[in-house]
């Protein structure tokens, strides 16, 4: 294994107006490529904060963040739009997904920026709409599908351009229980076939318990990091 | 993202939400079609005064014989026998910005028909003064170059002889006397009315100079010589060339004054023409303004769409989008809303500018060059008012446009 991600004593500060709120204070963390991470803390403990600075949305105050060995913390607006683009799929609470607009169309959206062609266009979302198993719904707008669906359709979308890191942020926080287990059997299927790093933000224990690796946040500090036993050598939960 | 694709994601933006996108192109449609209505109106005004003008005789020019200076003591003009028939025609075949031209001889005299008589002004002209004029015969014809050959004793009257002749008689073939030389009228002249000075244009009798010259005055020169240019704008270059051409004739030294004068009436042209520019500008600018306003509801309905669709620029950028495809995206839906406002408008403007011409009989002129400039000015705005609008949706902060709802 390699190393996909490093942060060096990362620290993010907000301010406002007169005060200034420290939401990360000096977080280092290193994830191996095809690792299957749970980021968990409570509201404020500066998870969103530190997946918003993986997701090259967010800078760093200051700290290094490395995503392949390449320094990214300090990149232009436009070179993070790249590396979203290519490299990192999210995965969000509200699914995220355009109105109005198809499944398909939806998947399409990452490859509309990175100029593929139409018919090739089409056909890569047509095959990652049926590897996450929606294949027969590919015309359906979002507003005719479940939320466990509109969930596999944002996850479509996060895998059509074959980044090598998928950012889930709390992405069964709007589904039922039952749901919830079908979206984490696909993302544990997708890591363990398709070797996808996969990093998860939650504050559910049980949705943290599907992960391998399980870091604590609290404060804005990291406090703990431990590989979750039950799930870490044993076989991939079923779909 | 290629421009194909920006354009599509464009016109399916506008259509959802068609209504709102007619509207506002409806500030575009009426600039447009106002810009194109009104100039149409303007430049058809400009070319209606134009044409009224050059029929008062704004291209034509008179050239008289020039002052006796005896001893310090100058005469009028015409005071000099110095022009003949010869100076008209040499004007005519050697001068491109000339198109006609005629001696003019004019005397008073007392015309008798029966046992009528009438006292008018008599004309010996060329055939040639019927095109300088603009004369239309109501009746027979006009005097033609076999009259002026062969001194012919023909006569072509206007509508105030004629009244006071014969009445409700017709006069065609009718003979009148001048100074007891019988003379055969071959034609009626179209009534012309008055000049601006009261002068009544109809009461006039024509024939042939060269009869006037040998069987009425008994000379050899010409009285004067009227002259058509090609045009009001080439009054000045004929003069020119006029000018150096008579010289030349009439042997004049070049330190010598020339021996006869040239008039025109362009000033005349020049003021009215400048009237009718100043009130197609003036027409087009208020126009303008509209085009303006409607630009403005472009730039309002784009940024309310900016806000509306916060969230969806917010998913664009997470997946990849750079600041510069969101801009575009923008800016073409602008453009598109602007330009097709634009041509909706110059359908319009022209509509409106035939129906004025067929209904109203209003003189309109849609140029080209209007419709071109009407169709790239309401694409430029567009970009001019789309660009602010495009520029904020695409500086959004990418989570904070996620996160909004």
């Amino acid at each position: 294994m390699s190393e996909l991600i490093r942060v060096e004593n990362v620290h993010k500060i907000y301010r406002m107006g007169d005060v200034e709120v420290p939401a990360l204070r000096g977080v280092n963390v290193v994830i191996e490529r095809g690792e299957f991470v749970a980021i968990m803390g409570s509201s404020g403990s500066g998870k969103s904060t530190f997946m918003n600075i993986l997701g090259c949305l967010d800078r760093p105050t200051s700290g290094k963040y490395y995503l392949e060995g390449e320094e990214v913390g300090s990149l232009s607006r436009n070179e993070w739009a790249h590396i979203r683009n290519q490299r990192i799929g999210f995965v969000f609470q509200g699914f995220n997904l355009l109105a109005r607009t198809s499944a398909v169309e939806n998947v399409e959206l990452p490859m509309m920026y990175n100029g593929n062609a139409g018919k090739q266009r089409r056909e890569r979302a047509l095959e990652v709409l049926a590897l996450v198993g929606l294949g027969n719904r590919v015309d359906h707008l979002p507003n005719q599908l479940s939320g466990g669906q509109q969930q596999r359709v944002a996850i479509a979308r996060a895998l059509v351009n074959r980044p090598s890191l998928i950012l889930a942020d709390e992405p069964t926080g709007n589904l039922d229980s039952a749901t919830s287990n079908e979206i984490m059997g696909l993302f544990q299927r997708l890591n363990a076939e398709q070797g996808i790093t996969v990093i998860l933000v939650t504050h559910e224990p049980d949705i943290a318990a599907h992960a391998r690796r399980q870091i604590q946040f609290k404060d804005g500090l990291v406090i703990a990091d431990r590989p979750n036993e039950a799930v870490a050598a044993g076989p991939v939960g079923t779909l | 993202m290629n421009w194909l694709m920006t354009l599509r994601i464009a016109l399916r933006a506008l259509g959802r939400n068609k209504l709102r996108a007619v509207l506002t192109m409806l500030g575009i449609i009426i600039g447009v079609g106002a810009v194109i209505a009104m100039v149409a109106i303007g430049e058809g005004a400009k070319a209606t005064i134009r044409s009224q003008i050059a029929s008062l005789g704004t291209n034509v020019l008179v050239v008289l014989p020039g002052t006796l200076n005896q001893g310090g003591v100058r005469g009028g003009s015409g005071g000099v026998n110095t022009l003949v028939d010869g100076d008209a025609k040499a004007m005519m075949s050697e001068i491109p910005s000339v198109t006609f031209a005629s001696p003019v001889m004019r005397r008073p005299e007392q015309i008798i028909a029966g046992n009528l008589n009438w006292g008018t002004l008599t004309s010996g002209v060329a055939p040639e003064f019927q095109q300088i004029r603009d004369w239309q015969v109501a009746e027979g014809r006009f005097i033609h170059e076999g009259d002026v050959e062969s001194a012919a004793k023909v006569a072509v009257i206007g509508e105030t002889v004629v009244t006071n002749l014969f009445g409700n008689d017709d006069p065609i073939d009718a003979v009148i006397r001048i100074r007891n030389i019988p003379f055969r009228v071959v034609g009626v002249l179209a009534p012309k009315g008055q000049t601006s000075q009261g002068t009544d244009q109809d009461d006039t009798v024509m024939i042939p100079y060269t009869t006037m010259q040998k069987r009425l005055m008994r000379i050899t020169y010409v009285q004067s010589i009227v002259v058509k240019a090609v045009s009001a704008e080439r009054v000045a270059e004929a003069q020119e060339q006029m000018t150096a051409l008579l010289r030349q004739r009439h042997r004049i030294g070049p330190d010598r004054e020339d021996d006869f004068t040239i008039r025109n009436l362009s000033d005349i042209a020049e003021a009215a023409s400048n009237t009718a520019q100043v009130m197609a500008i003036l027409l087009g600018s208020v126009a303008s303004i509209s085009l303006l306003v409607g630009g403005i509801g472009i730039m309002n309905i784009m940024l309310v769409s900016v806000t509306e669709r916060t969230h969806e620029i917010g998913i664009r950028m997470a997946v990849g989008a750079r600041s510069r495809d969101i801009m575009l995206q923008f800016l073409v839906e602008a453009v598109v809303m602007a330009a097709t406002g634009g041509g909706i408008g110059i359908l319009l403007g022209i509509g409106t500018s035939e129906v004025l011409k067929l209904w109203a009989n209003w003189p309109t002129l849609v140029s080209p060059a209007i419709v071109a400039v009407a169709f790239l000015f309401s694409g430029a705005v567009g970009v001019f008012f789309g660009f602010y609008p495009a520029k904020k949706a695409s500086t959004l902060d990418p989570i904070e446009a996620l996160r909004y709802e």
